[in-house]
This record gives C-alpha cells, structure tokens and sequence, in this order.
C-alpha cells in the first residue's frame, strides 16, 4: 500500500516570496527519506507541499509538479483533502486533540471524518494503532484518560498512532523527535523502521545521526544565500552522502565545517 | 585559596541577609490604633464620623510608613506604603457593590413569600400582588435573545477566525461589531420599534421585539467572546486535523468549537446577564401589563426592569406597596444576574478542556 512520489521542479511561494526552488526528486516506496539543512532552507515548507497541508496557509501556493501514484497532486481535479487521507503527517510539537481521550485521538481520523465503526472493530483498530506506535502497553490501562495526560514523548507517538489509524500509504515526519528526550526518540526511531515495511515515510530533522540512523535516502537542502530561496543541494543514498557526498557544501554541513 | 587574596583587596564585608523588621500583627495594630484615634475624635465631638473615617485612614496612611521606616528602612517602608494604597481602592471599590447589595437585600428581602412569586398585578390595587408576570417576561424575552443572537454571534466569530482573517470583509465586519458594542440601549429599542412597527403599524408592543432590541446588543458581546476564545486555539490542532484528512467544516465543528465551547459558553452567559437587567429598549417596545403573558408574539409583556421603573415612576394611590414591589423585584432581578454569572462559571469549568494531570 505504500506509494513513492515523484516530484519535478517545485517551486513553492508564500505569497510573492519565492521559499523553495526547482526541486526535482524520487521518494521510493517502502523506505524513510531524510531532509537535512539549516533553519529557513525550506526543508518543512518542501514537506508541507507533499501532501497540501502548506496551502492551509493564506497565500501560499506552489508551481510544478508531484506525482504520487501518477496522479499530479495539484491537478485542479485533486481533492486536497483526500490527498491528506492517503498522505497522513505527524508535527514536530506533539498536538494531540486537548477535548479527547486517548482512546477518542486514535480514532480521530475515523471519527471526525463520520466513520460509523462498531465497538470492536475500534477497540482492534485502537489496540493496533497503538501498538503499531509502541504505546499499547504504557497507557492500555488508561485509555480513558485525557490525551493531554500524557508526557511529551508519549504525546508524540499517540500523534504518530493518530496518523496511522487513518492508514495512509505515506507518512510525513516534520521533525517529529526535536522536543523529545534520548529515550523517547530511541523509541520513535525503532517505530520509524518498523512502520517502513508498510509505509513511504519522509522525515525532516536536525540532527545528523539521526538522519544517519534511520534513512536510506537523504535529501541535502541550503540556502545559496540569506534571502534566496532554498534548495536541493544533493539528493543521494544515505550512505553515499555520509561517506563520499558528490557536494562540497554537503559535506562541509555535514562535518560541522559549515559555509 | 588563601593566597588567591592579593594582600590590596579591601576587606570584603559580611553580607547580612536580616534585618530589623516589624512585628507580623503591625499593620492590624497600626488600624486598630488608627481607627481608636479617629474614633475617639468623633466621640469627643472635635469631628463628624465621615471625616473620622478620613482621618484614620491618613492617620494610617502617615503613621505605618514611618514606624516602617524607623524600623526596617526605606524599601520596606514604601512596600508597605503601597500595599496600604491598594488595600484602601479594594475597599473603595467594595463600597457602592456592598453598599447596593445591602440596600436591595434589605428593602426587598421583606415582601419575598410564595404570594410574591406566584401572583401577577392583575387586578391588584396595593397589597396582594406578585411579580410572576414580570419574572416570566424576563425569563422569555432574555431566552429569545439568546436564541437570537448566539448563532448569529458565534458563526460571524467562526467567519472572522477561521474564513476571513485579514480580508477587507472581516476588517468592516470587525469595525462594525467595534460600533454596535457602542449602541446606547435606548437605540436598540428604538431600532426594535422602527422595524416591528414597519410590518404591524405604530403603537406595536410585543415581547419579541424586546427579543429583539435584546439581541442588538448582545450580538457584539458574543462576538467578541467567541472571536478571542477561537483565536485561542492553537493553529497545530487545525493542523492535525487537516492532516487526518478531516474537511475544513469538520475540523470547525469537532475539534475546533469543541476546544473554545467552556470559554463561548462562559461569554455567552455573560452577555445574558448584561441584557437582562436592560429597561430602556423594553420600555419602548415590550411595554408593561399586569398580566401573565406567555406569547412573545402578541400584545404587550411585562419584566422586571420596567415593572420597576413604573413601580416606582407611576405607582398610582398605592404609592408605599408599589415601592416594595420594586425593591422586591430588584432583589429577585440582581439574583438572577448573580445566578448567571455562577452557573457561567460552574459551565466554563465543565466544558474546560482537562488535562486530567
């Protein structure tokens, strides 16, 4: 069920400012994608527009192309919001719903869309989600309890057990482990490879190791200079772009020698 | 680390971390002293009881900063300076609300009885009347407005919040909520009457006109309270709902209204308590009967504001009664407001968000 996505020279603007260039990528199937750079390089912005959540942005719009599954996404035809369905996203702040349970959270995709499911079919659905984002078994024996009840860590991955309740066939992570402590991002790196047997995931961050840990693919971002817009600078194998990247610059960010 | 001090240094002082201070019971003391003072002048005659109270409290006033100052030096002095200040316009501001509540409690505890809650005016000339018809009219009128104007005040909120934001429609809309909070009431009467009389000829009285004028000025507040309590949900939860796929409407409906609804109700509340103690619009077009009348759509409805005002502007022979009733009817007219603002508060911590922490 996972789908790769094929992007051709994107341009993305809020309003009138140009603040991604002439990107043109392949995010394959069934493997984690990283995005490095420096603040402001539109690592995010490039993110929100895979799946036309950077549109919920008054004046924001994009030129080119992104073809998930041969469809263009910003065909005029496409329906953003079944876009969101198939490509779900997960925040760098964990934001679950304050007026819900943990319970009610997971199933928020369900619920909030009117999807009438019987009692079990949930209680499956909810233990799946759950376990599928390591939580089961740390709040099983409070589900009733407010989602807000939770530590920060564990607000994160009822986050990521929200998104893939839904079951998209791509999984966005915006920096989802820059609020998190060691152990809980050990936690949710362990999810991240779980989840890409079954999922497309693409995952900004700022840190190096982890981009080295979990991807197999890492997409190099950077502004050529303060008020240009950014851009792709290298997009290579993670392996290759640690050890032999074909950029200059790449490697200099990469090793701390940055500019 | 001895000779880390180079034999030049000046000899560093020691750091006393207290000081003299007062005795805790000071400023009791220094009121009773104060007041005693005061209260002696007043007995012996030198004073009046109102220039009493103004010479203790400057009495206090001089006295306590300066035995402060004796004692424990400046800083503490001016502390205790101003928090005198800010106990005295607590005090000052408690005066008329005391003093109102007492007047109101007094004159209209008497005449409350079974009678006084269960009987109209009709056909009552001094004794043996109640105010059941006006409380009714109230009661109905407010409930229209509030029907009237929550939807109207909570979807133009939703507009300027969620579909509008930074338009040139949500900035006139905005500017023209901003105006209409302005409306002296006697115009919303005025506007009321214009309208009805334009469909039922001159000289019309109903209650759903008072409704009417009511929901006038309501509409603002409601506005206003829903448009700050949406702004205060944070933008990540539209966020997260958008990417669940959820429509833009549905996220309004369950998630957004959901997270404002304690403090939407709680300003709503707050407007019905403004409104209802409203007299000059439902003077103009709900007029006064000395009838029970449960049709807001017919003939003239009496309430308690109005009842009050010809009460005591027009009472007829029976001039004391009429006076009693009013007293009884601001008394039961305050308690509903009081009532309001509780069951607003009781309402805003039950839809509260819980973090259950």
């Amino acid at each position: 069920m996972a789908k790769s996505i094929d992007v051709s020279d994107l341009n993305i603007y809020y309003g009138d400012f140009l603040a991604v260039e002439g990107v043109t990528m392949t995010i394959k199937a069934r493997s984690v994608t990283a995005f490095i750079g420096p603040s402001g390089c539109g690592k995010s912005t490039f993110l929100r527009s895979l799946n036309r959540m950077h549109e919920a942005i008054p004046g924001a719009r994009v030129e080119g192309k992104v073809m998930v599954d041969g469809q263009s996404l910003y065909e005029p035809s496409i329906d953003p919001v079944a876009v969101r369905r198939q490509i779900g996203m997960v925040f760098q702040r964990p934001n679950p719903f304050p007026t819900m349970s943990i319970y009610e959270n997971v199933l928020a995709g369900k619920r909030l869309n009117n999807k009438r499911m019987s009692k079990s079919d949930a209680d499956a659905l909810v233990e799946k989600s759950l376990r599928g984002a390591n939580l089961w078994n740390e709040v099983k024996d409070r589900l009733s309890k407010p989602g807000m009840s939770l530590s920060g860590g564990q607000q994160q991955r009822l986050c990521i057990a929200r998104a893939i309740a839904v079951e998209p066939q791509v999984l966005l992570m915006d920096e989802p482990c820059s609020a998190l402590d060691p152990i809980s991002t050990a936690a949710i790196e362990d999810l991240i490879h779980e989840l890409k047997t079954d999922y497309t995931i693409v995952i900004v961050t700022h840190n190096m190791q982890q981009a080295a840990r979990v991807s197999d693919d890492t997409g190099f971002f950077n502004l050529k200079a303060a008020g240009e817009p950014g851009h792709l600078v290298e997009f290579n194998p993670t392996n290759k772009m640690f050890t032999n990247p074909d950029e200059e610059s790449t490697e200099a960010y990469i090793s701390g020698r940055f500019g | 680390m001895a000779d880390l001090q180079t034999a030049g240094a000046p000899e560093r002082q020691a750091m006393p971390l207290t000081g003299a201070s007062l005795p805790r019971q000071a400023p009791l003391l220094a009121v009773l002293i104060a007041g005693g003072l005061a209260a002696l002048l007043a007995l012996l005659g030198v004073i009046g009881w109102v220039a009493a109270i103004f010479v203790g409290w400057l009495l206090l006033m001089v006295g306590l900063p300066l035995w402060s100052r004796a004692v424990e030096g400046g800083r503490r002095s001016v502390d205790r300076g101003v928090t005198l200040l800010v106990w005295s316009a607590f005090a000052l501001a408690m005066v008329p609300l005391v003093s109102l509540v007492w007047t109101v409690v007094s004159k209209g505890f008497g005449i409350l009885s079974s009678q006084f809650f269960n009987n109209s005016m009709r056909g009552v000339l001094g004794e043996g009347g109640g105010i059941y018809h006006a409380i009714m009219g109230t009661l109905i009128i407010t409930a229209l407005a509030t029907v009237i104007s929550v939807p109207i005040g909570v979807l133009t909120a939703v507009y300027l919040v969620e579909y509008g934001k930074g338009s040139t429609l949500a900035r006139v809309i905005t500017f023209l909520v901003d105006v209409m909070t302005g409306i002296p009431s006697i115009v919303a009467g005025l506007f009321a009457y214009a309208l009805f009389a334009l469909f039922f000829g001159p000289g019309v009285r109903m209650g759903v006109g008072g409704a009417v004028a009511l929901s006038v000025l309501m509409v603002p507040i409601v506005v206003r309270a829903a448009e700050e309590m949406l702004k205060l949900v944070p933008d990540e939860l539209r966020e997260a709902s958008y990417a669940l796929g959820v429509p833009k409407w549905r996220t309004i409906t369950k998630v957004v209204l959901p997270t404002a609804v304690a403090g939407i109700v709680t300003g709503v509340t707050l407007a019905v308590a403004r409104v209802a103690g409203e007299t000059a619009p439902l003077l103009i077009i709900a007029g006064l009967t000395t009838g029970t009348n449960f049709n807001p759509f017919s003939d003239r409805m009496a309430t308690l504001p109005v009842f009050i005002f010809y009460s005591i502007t027009e009472p007829g022979l029976h001039a004391d009664a009429m006076a009693d009733y009013a007293w009884g009817a601001a008394l039961v007219l305050v308690a509903i407001v009081m009532l309001l603002n509780i069951v607003a508060r009781v309402v805003g911590g039950f839809f509260a968000p819980k973090t259950g922490r």
